[in-house]
């Protein structure tokens, strides 16, 4: 199976951690993992973005047009990456930022989760890309909550690890949010 | 990570190329900062030392590919690193390199230009690597990898085939490889039987014959003569070393060609062709010099349309269509380098349906 | 009221890329004064440098070429023999014009070229991320020299200002910092000078200001500039080490 997953956000939002996050639970899983940063004028405006690609065979090309699933967690990149997922595909949108109440975009599932109001709800904003990756996991079935979790360790830097209980906490809401959105 | 599966490490493909260095028994690296390969010196500033190497932050381009040459001549393996800007100041030194007959590798993470462009990637130093790129007529090795795995292992191919055929070797990619993190196993380093580098100045001792590491050739026919030395090597080296991949060429009716970063987007295209019935393949040079020449004639005899796609207007293709039978379209798509000119697998997947479909059909035999 | 804080007219009333307490824009301003103040926008080439300065276009008003790294000298050189009687500047960082660019330097300056060198020392290379420059002061970690530089294998910081002074084509030679609004004025003064001794055609004249890059220097705009005053100015003092006038 290949799998593909498009983060957007701006800088702040720990976009390329989540990305690491996620590729690193990939490997845990046994898969083959392309992380790639995309970066060039859109990099100015501070925006943040990455596309991992995992598989069990060959990744192919780092590069999708269309992705599977987008985690998208501005307004900026709800306006510019929704519409580019595929047919048939997941669009998880910080629905604390984005205002997505009218919006349809055809063949596109949009799922909306208030990542800012979790991650307060945990006690730092920060925790953002945490909800997202759980929602993520949560919603695609591709890696597992516990995969997640035991990614932590290589994703964070060695003086973060005494906030992993955190960030489990929160990668866990973003999950349970995804599990009541899907029921 | 007590990772149940493997012992893979996530690493950006620059780390890998640094990383490689090391476990190819580099001793020196000299190199001057630029975007997008700094990752590589900054690795080897941490780590050279620790192994006891030299890292040398140099002036200059220039000062730090004669370093090369100065380190290489001396007999020990080194490395340099750079990027569009940076390569061309290398030239020089590189032109004297290939003129001694020293072994020594250059990574070039090509980004666009001409001029001082910008950072995104680009394939538009083809020519610049594979024509040698300075002034007098010389080829080097040059190796593209389409993955962080072979930024490791192509790295350390690098320095056997330089230190083999006494000729300097570049490792050609582009931003998109360099930056990006993959999965990859850190292989040790193969073993390799080298010849001694008896030529290398260490002193000169007692007993033995003075050697001398310089390109100046004034006698009667002795450049000449190198010349065709050179060419024979060359040749040696094209009929021995010449590495490619092919994906799904069997019964291909349109074969895609491309390296580096565009053969990893071209591939998901071609697959994604296959799933639509179409009969397309992929082949990947994976040395540029030598360029697998043969490799493509073979191909071009059962398939005679081929697609080259490149970040430029259009230099890979040249050797494609030099190398093919004589028979054999070679078309061509290419998005010049830029910021946003970064092709994605469907729209490489557009060029090649529509090729395809408007492809002359195959004669039918009649009975 | 007295309005102080104007746009010099040869910049641009845009907002720049720079960092949040980067001196670029301050050197910016203060060139762009000097300009204004000598009557010089209309006739002024300046050449850009490859570095964050490498937008000068983009701020200044006035005519600009964009040099090779390095080479501004080199291109300011080329510029002002085919135009002799235009205002010709170049400004540059101090992995441009102490590392890559010092053949270019020196040799315009010994020829006592008739241009004027504005250059910025900020200890580092900025736009690329922040790693080990000519200038970078000794035991400074940057992200290619992460134990720090190690004056034995990688030289001393270069004293531009000094070293330039030496040269017999060298008009005029300063080091100014702009950690202080006293040396600020200072610093104002003196760029205003460098230019005046190019409308005089005295020879090449030549302002080093000492800069801080928080971004790369990992710190807040005040503790950045908190450096300048405490790391900078002592390792390389202020002040004007050639004026062809005291001669
Ligand atoms: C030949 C060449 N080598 C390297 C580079 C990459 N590069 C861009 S800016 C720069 C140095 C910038 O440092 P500095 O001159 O100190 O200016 P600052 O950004 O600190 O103001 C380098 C090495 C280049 N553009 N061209
Ligand atoms: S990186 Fe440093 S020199 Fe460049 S704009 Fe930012 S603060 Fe200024
Ligand atoms: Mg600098």
């Amino acid at each position: 199976m290949r799998h593909d997953v498009f983060i957007a956000g701006y800088g702040g939002q720990g976009v390329l951690l989540a990305g690491n996050l996620l590729s690193y639970a990939a490997i845990y899983e046994g898969n083959n993992v392309s992380f790639f940063p995309a970066y060039g004028v859109e990099k100015r405006g501070g925006a943040a973005m990455c596309t991992i690609v995992f598989a069990d065979g060959d990744t192919g090309s780092p590069v999708v047009g269309s992705p599977t699933v987008s985690l998208l967690l501005n307004p900026l990149s709800f306006e510019k990456y929704a519409a580019k997922v595929k047919r048939g595909g997941v669009c998880i949108v910080n629905s604390s930022l984005v205002d997505i109440t009218g919006v349809e975009l055809p063949g596109i599932e949009i799922i909306p989760i208030p990542m800012n109001q979790l991650a307060l709800e945990i006690g730092d904003v920060r925790m953002v890309n945490m909800v997202a990756c759980g929602a993520y996991s949560e919603m695609s079935g591709a890696l597992a909550i516990s995969s997640l979790e035991a990614a932590l360790k290589k994703a964070l830097p060695e003086r973060n690890h005494r906030l992993i209980p955190a960030n489990i906490t929160a990668i866990e809401a973003g999950a349970r949010a995804a599990r009541a959105k899907k029921a | 990570m007590n990772s149940p599966v493997t012992e893979k490490i996530f690493v950006k493909g620059n780390e890998a190329v640094a990383m490689a260095a090391l476990e190819a028994g580099c001793r020196c690296y000299f190199g001057y900062p630029i975007t997008p390969q700094s990752d590589i010196p900054e690795y080897l500033s941490r780590e050279l030392p620790k192994t006891g190497g030299e890292f040398l932050q140099a002036e200059s381009e220039i000062g730090a590919i004669n370093m090369l040459l100065g380190a290489s001549a001396a007999g020990v393996r080194a490395m340099t690193s750079s990027s569009g800007p940076g390569i061309s100041l290398k030239q020089e030194g590189i032109s004297y390199m290939a003129g001694s007959e020293l072994p020594g590798v250059i990574v070039d993470i090509m980004r666009q230009g001409p001029g001082l462009g910008g950072i995104d990637a680009s394939q538009a130093d083809y020519f610049q690597a594979t024509r040698g790129g300075g002034h007098g007529g010389y080829r080097i090795i040059v190796l593209a990898p389409n993955s962080v795995q072979e930024m490791y292992d192509l790295t350390m191919l690098a320095f056997d085939l330089s230190d083999l055929y006494r000729i300097p070797a570049m490792v050609l990619a582009d931003s998109v490889i360099g930056q990006m993190k993959e999965s990859i196993v850190a292989n040790a380093r193969p073993e390799v039987v080298l010849p001694e580098k008896g030529w290398a100045v260490r002193g000169r001792g007692e007993g033995t014959e003075q050697n001398v590491v310089k390109s100046l050739k004034l006698g009667d026919g002795e450049m000449e003569k190198f010349h065709w030395m050179m060419h024979d090597r060359y040749q040696l080296l094209a009929d021995k070393e010449n590495r490619w991949e092919e994906y799904q060429t069997d019964d291909a009716e349109l074969i895609v060609t491309a390296f580096g970063s565009t053969s990893r987007i071209s591939k998901t295209a071609v697959t994604m062709a296959r799933e639509a019935g179409m009969k397309v393949g992929l082949m990947r040079p994976v040395t540029l010099f030598p360029f697998p020449k043969p490799a493509y004639a073979a191909l071009s005899e059962r398939c005679k349309l081929f697609l080259t796609i490149e970040l430029s207007t259009g230099q890979m293709v040249d050797d494609v269509r030099l190398s093919v039978a004589r028979d054999a379209e070679v078309a061509f798509y290419g998005r010049p380098p830029g910021a946003g000119s970064l092709p994605t697998p469907e729209e490489l997947f557009e060029q090649i349906a529509h090729r395809y479909r408007a492809r002359p059909a195959v004669a039918e035999v009649t009975l | 009221m007295k309005q102080v804080f104007t746009r010099p007219e040869s910049l641009k009333d845009v907002p720049t890329h720079f960092c949040p307490g980067c001196n670029h824009g301050t050197v910016h301003r203060l060139v762009g004064e000097a300009i204004d103040d000598l009557g010089l926008r209309s006739e002024t080439i300046g050449v850009a440098s490859v570095g964050c300065s490498v937008f000068l276009y983009g701020y200044f008003d006035i005519d600009v070429i964009e040099a090779p790294h390095g080479r501004a000298p080199a291109v300011a050189t080329g510029a002002k023999r085919a135009r002799p009687d235009r205002i010709v500047f170049t400004y540059q960082g101090d992995g441009d014009l102490a590392a890559i660019g010092m053949s270019e330097i020196i040799h315009s300056a010994n020829r006592g070229e008739d241009i004027t060198v504005i250059f910025v020392n900020n200890t580092t290379y900025g736009m690329t991320g922040g790693q080990m420059a000519p200038t970078t002061l000794p035991g400074q970690k940057t992200s290619t020299s992460p134990y720090g530089r190690d004056v034995s294998k990688d030289g001393a910081p270069f004293k531009m200002a000094e070293l330039l002074a030496g040269l017999d084509g060298v008009a005029f030679s300063a080091r100014v910092s702009l950690d202080s609004p006293k040396n600020v004025l200072m610093a104002k003064k003196l760029i205003k000078t460098a230019f005046q001794y190019q409308v005089e055609k005295k020879g090449f004249s030549f302002i080093e200001a000492l800069s801080s890059c928080p971004t790369n220097w990992g710190m807040s705009p005040l503790a950045a500039n908190q450096r300048v005053t405490d790391e900078m100015v002592p390792y390389f003092p202020l002040g004007t080490y050639k004026n062809r006038a005291d001669l």
